[in-house]
């Protein structure tokens, strides 16, 4: 996960820290500073699919916002084809936004209603200046195709659509302008199981077809096993383990990450499995623990003051697993 | 076997579309019996009826726009629910048959302490007195496994976490030892780890206070695990019946079939975890629309004319006790016309 020349995106240091909002209608004292991103690096290498997981309130999508300058990051550095995109004007930025796109959670709140669907996939192609009139129309059409729309749909409105076919006009509106990569923030968790399958077909016949390298952003480690390559496992703000997909999912190092694998219910009576209930709830990332941030519901047997005091670095190890845990060399 | 705790026997629940032209028939001819100490699960995709069905027995549908149509029949304890008087109904719900939902902020009241909202019900229901219901309250939180029960029953539902507040809906449900919980995705707004703990957590209750659920979900993984048995629905009508290894192991209705090779699994093995979803092409189509025929058939790989024109009932595909295992598919008759399921 370390820099490499061949990466797509080459993401380093990466930090959003939100200011803490004063209690009391903005009159009492100025609450903690909210560590949503704490020094977060990865590269995805052309074609391939990241997938990042994690519990709500862990970061996950403010990593995939920051790294696309919807939300402007307080540090680090974001590296898209080798061009560091923190330090690019905003014409610069606009030019370089065609080659990255971002297909969002909820298909209803994500389509401005008062547009047809042809409208809202006229408006990007206008703006990179790609194609108008006639033009515009027929790859609209072609759009519609791909994703799997009868062109018909160009004329509807966002609420005549069903919540798979309104994913299906975000990740068009997304294909628009040729984008080579996508952050894909929970673009299946807010549909039904069958529609979700469909969706998650679609995503892997697109970016076969059009060398797509997507950032896939996920709660749902099922999802996240059948479409990733590299997978990395957020902790308050912090990645704390990352590996290949099959590595991680058969021999995961951080207790957090073994832990959230066996919380999750496996379609099937008879699996005979041990499941690890964690104590208590996610920490506030306006106060994270000392030491190691997942330590006070750690289920490791080894667990010590060591963990109480000192922040473990994530570091590799096994070849190409990286995890940050002081006894990740005997796991779970 | 012993007799049912609660019988719902061809239950129809239809609502006024907006504007008054159509009916939306959303639970259509719904029957299943739910036994004491069992967990029973619901099934099924958004739209098909689940939730409504579970309103219905509590009789929470909202009249007009719905109404439960003459006809439809839920027995609980010998009596039938749809035609008790509003006080007699009032003593069962929230007493004996008691409901959580899906989300747990919005269905707490903000401006009272948990505490307050746990001892609600038992100062109506069971008449205690307010310190009586304030210790009961108390009580109850421990038992959800609440740290701190004491100062916590003075908090306000702003001051606890997602996690924390379904303890207390579940606190709140439980207070009046109900014989039958009715638990509407209770895990759906959670992360999986908190989820892992509710589920333990009402296994528990349920092992210890003895008695009957009715899990709604969507989730085939939580049924898997939480359920004794499950009834699949789809289109406003129950398709598949059957205990939970058995519906998984042998699957009869398409419907069923296809839910499950629709999810991406964690148990799949390395080899197959990449590969293509079988999912169902299509969607549910609207409550005031249903197809003709058998309601599964636009989506159906194995639908031929008879799909089309008549509509299947239940049919019995048991292996073991006699009506164990219904199902709604014509492909009972003739068995032969289940091929290798065609692709995606």
């Amino acid at each position: 996960m370390t820099s490499s020349a061949s990466a797509l995106v080459d993401v380093q240091g990466l930090v959003k820290h939100f200011p803490g909002e004063r209690a009391f209608f903005g009159l009492g004292r100025p609450r903690a500073v909210v560590r949503a991103v704490d020094d977060v690096s990865f590269a995805i290498t052309p074609g391939q699919t990241l997938g990042l997981v994690g519990e709500s309130g862990c970061g996950k999508s403010t990593v995939g916002r920051t790294i696309l300058r919807l939300i402007e990051p307080d540090a680090g550095r974001v590296l898209i084809d080798g061009l560091n995109l923190l330090t690019l004007g905003s014409r610069e930025l606009r030019a370089l936004r065609r080659r990255m796109q971002i297909v969002f959670q909820d298909p209803y709140g994500s389509l401005n209603p008062r547009l047809t669907v042809r409208q809202t996939l006229a408006e990007p192609l206008a703006i990179h200046h790609l194609a108008t009139g006639a033009d515009a129309g027929r790859r609209i059409a072609a759009l519609l195709e791909e994703v799997g729309l009868d062109p018909g749909f160009a004329t509807s409105y966002a609420h005549e659509l069903s919540g798979g076919q309104r994913q299906r006009v975000g990740i068009a509106r997304a294909l628009s302008v040729e984008p080579q990569f996508l952050v894909l923030d929970e673009p299946v968790s807010a549909l039904d199981v069958s529609v979700q399958a469909q969706v998650l077909n679609l995503l892997a016949d697109l970016q076969q077809r059009r060398r797509l390298t997507y950032l896939f952003i996920a709660h749902d480690l099922a999802v996240v096993k059948h479409i990733a390559d590299q997978v990395a496992v957020m902790y308050l703000g912090k990645i704390v383990e990352w590996a290949p997909a099959a590595r991680l999912y058969a021999a995961p190092r951080h207790p957090y990450t073994t832990s959230l694998l066996s919380a999750v219910p496996v379609p099937d009576p008879m699996a005979q499995r041990r499941r690890i209930v964690l104590t208590g709830d996610v920490p506030s990332p306006a106060h994270p623990p000392a030491g190691c941030p997942f330590h006070p519901r750690c289920p490791h047997p080894k667990k010590d003051a060591r963990c109480r005091t000192e922040p473990p670095a994530l570091r590799e190890v096994a070849p190409g697993q990286l995890a940050a845990c002081h006894y990740a060399e005997e796991p779970l | 076997m012993t007799e049912p705790l609660l019988r719902v026997r061809d239950l129809k629940t239809y609502f006024v579309t907006e504007h008054g032209s159509g009916t939306a028939r959303a639970v259509d001819g719904v029957s299943f019996d739910l036994y004491p100490g069992e967990t029973l699960g619901l099934v099924g995709e958004s739209g098909c009826g689940k939730t409504v069905t579970s309103l219905s027995v509590l009789r929470l549908i909202p009249e007009p726009p719905g109404h439960i149509r003459p006809g439809s029949f839920i027995e609980f304890a010998g009596r039938n629910l749809l035609t008790l008087a509003p006080r007699e109904l009032r003593a069962i719900r929230g007493n004996q048959i008691a409901m959580i939902f899906q989300e747990p902020m919005t269905s707490l009241n903000p401006v009272f302490t948990v505490g307050d909202q746990i001892a609600e019900a038992a100062i109506v229901h069971q008449r205690l007195s307010r310190r009586a219901a304030r210790a009961r309250a108390i009580e109850m939180l421990k038992l959800v496994g609440i740290p701190d029960p004491a100062q916590r029953v003075d908090h306000y539902p702003h001051q606890m976490s997602g996690g924390m507040r379904q303890r207390v809906m579940i606190a709140m449900a439980l207070v009046c030892h109900p014989k039958v919980l009715i638990a509407d995705e209770p895990t759906t707004a959670l992360d999986v780890t908190i989820q892992a703990q509710i589920l333990e957590l009402l296994e528990r209750l349920q092992a210890e206070l003895g008695m009957a659920v009715m899990l709604i979900t969507h989730d085939l993984g939580v049924v898997a695990g939480s359920a004794d048995r499950v009834v699949v629905m789809y289109a406003g009508q129950v398709v598949e019946q059957a205990p939970t290894p058995e519906l998984f192991a042998r699957p009869l209705h398409p419907y069923t079939e296809g839910l499950l090779a629709s999810v991406p699994r964690l148990d799949a093995p390395p080899a197959r975890a990449r590969a293509r979803l079988h999912g169902i092409p299509g969607q549910v189509p609207a409550s005031s629309d249903w197809p003709g025929g058998c309601r599964f058939h636009p989506r159906c790989p194995y639908a031929w004319d008879r799909c089309r024109e008549e509509e299947p009932p239940l049919l019995d595909a048991s292996s073991g006790e006699p009506g164990s295992h219904t199902v709604r598919c014509w492909l009972l008759t003739e068995p032969q016309r289940r091929t290798t399921r065609p692709g995606p």
